[in-house]
């Protein structure tokens, strides 16, 4: 599914702005998850136990490029990151502005070609844009990470028929739902919509029970899965009686 | 010599990378390094020499989304 690696849970997991490391993990535990979102910093305090988080949760690791605003710090950030977490898997992101966190398409294609061409298993943060997900692909990704909405935004999907163009555009591909996405209710639609899976931090870590909230996003992966694998009915401008029509009394 | 840790100025009588991290008591096995914005290997610090001014980057696992 995701280069070769078949995942029993369709939603990633960040691991940021959690109210204390308890929670995370038992967030991490209560999600399902089998693929935690990371990132590098300075070396500061609490390293170690925030490792041990990490073994501890027996998930994939998925770093992050987040915070890198070109092709050079991202890459340097992904080489870094491939020694630390002994992962071929990057999550690329090259952002191009800092109030939508939107990112950068010509230099994220830019970041993907060089980091494939290194052996890379890139993961990269794009757009629904359809001509930026070919280039990446051109690039040598195998998966597309389409944004929701803007980061920690909350705002779910929000240009929804795009999405749709895109998931139908890239038949065979493996796309993930990456940010944006606020309620478990978001993230069933995405998967509904056939999309692969869904990557999502905030509306977790910032919700008022995380731990409880982790669990309404694993079940709404889940079931959003479901639904689209037992195939939706399509939708009527007009009504259609369900009850049938014969055998009705005449009683007016 | 004088040059920069971790966006911070130090002063080090390192004259390698790996000396730098030995000195300042980072865990050598759960930190990656970068030199003046390149990345260097675990195996490559020991040969890296530091230079004045050399801005050294030294990165660990940190929460992410």
């Amino acid at each position: 599914m995701f280069y070769g690696t078949e995942l029993n849970s369709r939603l990633m997991l960040g691991t940021a702005q959690y109210p204390s490391p308890q929670v995370l993990r038992d967030a991490i535990t209560a999600s399902g998850t089998e693929v935690i979102t990371v990132s590098l910093r300075r070396e500061g305090q609490g390293g170690d136990a925030f490792r041990e988080i990490l073994r501890d949760s027996g998930c994939r690791i998925l770093p992050n490029t987040a915070g890198c605003h070109s092709v050079r710090e991202a890459v340097t950030t992904a080489q870094m990151a491939r020694e630390l977490f002994d992962t071929s898997w990057i999550k690329l992101e090259v952002i191009g502005h800092a109030d939508t966190l939107q990112p950068d398409p010509f230099a994220l294609v830019e970041a993907a070609r060089i980091l494939c061409a290194d052996g890379f298993e890139v993961f990269p943060y794009t757009t629904e844009d359809l001509i930026v997900g070919e280039r990446l692909l051109e690039a040598g990704c195998r998966v597309l990470m389409p944004w929701g909405a803007p980061i920690g935004s909350g705002q779910g999907l929000r240009n929804i028929e795009g999405l749709r163009t895109m998931r139908t555009h890239f038949a065979g591909v493996p796309l993930v739902i990456d940010a944006g996405i606020g309620a478990p209710s978001q993230a069933m639609a995405a998967m509904e919509m056939g999309f692969d899976a869904v990557l999502l931090n905030t509306a977790v870590a910032k919700a008022l029970d995380p731990v409880a909230m982790a669990r309404a996003f694993g079940r709404a992966v889940t079931a959003g899965r479901a639904a689209y694998a037992a195939g939706l009915m399509p939708r009527r401008d007009m009504a259609a009686a369900s009850t049938p029509i014969f055998g009705q009394a005449v009683l007016a | 010599m004088q040059i920069d840790l971790n966006g911070a100025p130090v002063t080090t009588a390192a004259e390698t990378l790996s000396a730098l991290i030995e000195e300042h008591g980072f865990d050598a096995a759960s930190v990656a390094t970068a030199l003046d914005g390149v990345f260097i290997p675990r195996l490559m610090r020991s040969t890296t020499p530091l230079h004045g001014g050399a801005k050294v980057e030294v990165l660990s696992p940190m929460q992410g989304g």
